[in-house]
């Protein structure tokens, strides 16, 4: 194997990575906020996909507003997911929500599943995004390249948004103490809202790109990016947005350069990333950038 | 400023408040005393919305006892709560910018520099994460915190917990100048010592009811209350 292929895989595990990443900043901040495993998130890739697609395909809008338009709808989708299954248990004990949130994924890819059906749909991959370019012999694909770009673009912007704004703020105080929060005179539901908006908004920014990918998509698509995602989450320390961006990283590239040195074992890629979530945390449990926790740190 | 009547408090079969009425007048100080477990605490959760009550809560003559906490908060009441809990992975800045979560941008820098006024510590460390301040300074921040949204009726839960003889009675002068600019305080102390010398007016709580009340000079020297809670023979 030369550099040549090194670096392509490179640049291929890191546009992965970038994908898991994006999904599993949602897993981190809803658990930051309301400390709930949200099983669902991963299904919101796929509904993203599904947005998308139905914007291209079937209403035939030009592939940015489709893309736009089911970003939003999907951080609707998420904002309505926990308004109806999660918020009347925010007192519950947390299995309870748990399972709800299994309940809920199973919901999503039914209801997918009935009114797409089953057979896999080839996803309209926009010009843009298709074809490769060649650097120095090197082949790479544009959507490898735009990929990772794009999840930097938004990462950029969510860390802003947590750093710089006042709801930000308000969403790492969340992590921390929930009464306090409230007797700042601050509408906790809103900012748990926002939490489900944002993670639900790049969830499907992820997926369509995964779609873009991989362009066969299919109701059940979002269960494996979605669990190497909650991987990653972990991975980075749980309740740790550049944590999640951190793992998600780790993962992908992990993944893709294992097909790639041992081809033998390509079959086993998927028990990969969870292998070496299980070796790394046997040194650290509480994942890269877990420190406490008892404490929020987004 | 507010009046409390009927107060309930019920932790599942728990009664933790037993219909317990009290008033705090305008520009006073009026605390609320008694042991571990009176029911002091339960009290101010109540009144900011924090556990349900039943009963009556009138601030400023409008009933807030079903309103949810923000909205109460909004409405012009803070609190200082309990073991401080500032956000300990915000920095103070922060923690300030929090306090003041429904002032408009331009309000904030005057109230930030009244705040350094008050509190000249948290100026060199504003920049700081919370969680590395001292104890006393926390409940400075803590204070500075719940100020930030110029309530009209401040409420704090135990200030003097946990904190050294010397902090504690800065902290009770500190209480005394904001009373002075005309801040309505709600003060829930064990150091009945400390809080009655403060306080124009105390009520003494005894599971969940109020057992003695009147003018805090009185109290101070009341018999039942030298023995009880001022550790006096």
């Amino acid at each position: 194997m030369n550099l040549t292929i090194v670096l392509q895989q490179l640049v291929n595990g890191i546009s992965l990575g970038s994908l898991y990443g994006l999904v599993a900043i949602g897993y981190t901040m809803v658990y930051g906020v309301i400390r709930l495993i949200n099983f669902a998130h991963g299904d919101i890739m796929m509904v993203g996909m599904y947005f998308a697609f139905t914007g291209i395909a079937m209403l035939f809008l030009p592939w940015w507003a489709a893309f736009l338009l089911s970003m939003l709808a999907s951080a609707l989708v998420g904002v309505i997911i926990d308004r109806v299954a999660y918020k009347p248990l925010r007192n519950a004990s947390r299995i309870s929500a748990l399972i709800t949130a299994i309940g809920v994924s199973f919901f999503l890819e039914n209801s997918f599943l009935v009114i797409y059906g089953g057979v896999p749909k080839a996803f309209p991959v926009p010009s843009v995004f298709g074809g490769a370019i060649n650097i120095h012999g090197v082949i790479f694909p544009n959507i490898a390249i735009i990929t990772p770009i794009v999840a930097m673009i938004f990462l950029m912007i969510l860390l802003f948004i947590l750093h710089k704004t006042k709801y930000g703020m308000a969403m790492r105080a969340l992590s921390f103490d929930f009464e306090t929060v409230r007797i700042m005179g601050v509408n906790v539901d809103l900012v748990i809202s926002m939490v489900f908006a944002i993670g639900s908004f790049l969830a499907a920014l992820s997926g369509i790109f995964w779609a873009m990918r991989y362009p066969a998509i299919n109701p059940l698509i979002g269960i494996m990016p979605g669990l190497k995602a909650f991987a990653a989450a972990v991975l980075g320390g749980i309740g740790s947005v550049t944590g999640a961006a951190i793992g998600g990283f780790i993962i992908g590239i992990s993944e893709i350069l294992v097909v790639a040195l041992f081809p033998s074992l390509a079959g086993y890629k998927d028990a990969f990333a969870f292998l070496f979530l299980i070796f790394v945390l046997l040194f650290k449990p509480t994942g890269i950038m877990g420190e406490d926790l008892e404490r929020g740190r987004f | 400023m507010l009046e409390v009547k009927d107060l309930n408090v019920f932790y599942g079969v728990i009664h933790a408040v037993k219909g317990i009425n009290f008033n705090v007048p305008d520009g006073k100080i009026v605390t609320l005393i008694g042991a571990n477990g009176a029911g002091k605490s339960s009290t101010l959760k109540a009144i900011i919305g924090l556990v349900r009550p039943k009963g009556e809560i009138l601030f400023k003559g409008k009933e807030i006892s079903k309103m949810p906490a923000h909205l109460i908060a909004r409405s012009g009441i803070a609190l200082v709560p309990e073991g401080r809990r500032v956000f300990v992975n915000l920095t103070i800045l922060e923690n300030l910018r929090m306090g003041g979560f429904n002032k408009e941008l331009h309000e904030l820098e005057p109230l930030y520099e009244k705040m350094f006024e008050l509190f000249p510590i948290l100026k060199e460390r504003a920049y700081q994460k919370a969680g590395t301040l001292s104890g006393g300074e926390q409940q400075m921040l803590a204070i500075a915190r719940a100020l930030m949204s110029e309530p009209e009726l401040l409420m704090l839960d135990e200030p003097s917990l946990g904190l050294a003889p010397l902090i504690v009675a800065e902290v009770f002068d500190i209480l005394k100048e904001l009373n002075k600019q005309g801040r309505t305080i709600l003060l829930v102390e064990q150091n009945a010592a400390q809080a009655l010398k403060l306080a124009d007016y105390g009520y003494v709580l005894e599971n969940g009811t109020i057992a003695l009340e009147g003018e805090a000079s009185g109290l101070l020297e009341n018999d039942e209350v030298r023995k009880r809670y001022l550790g006096e023979d």
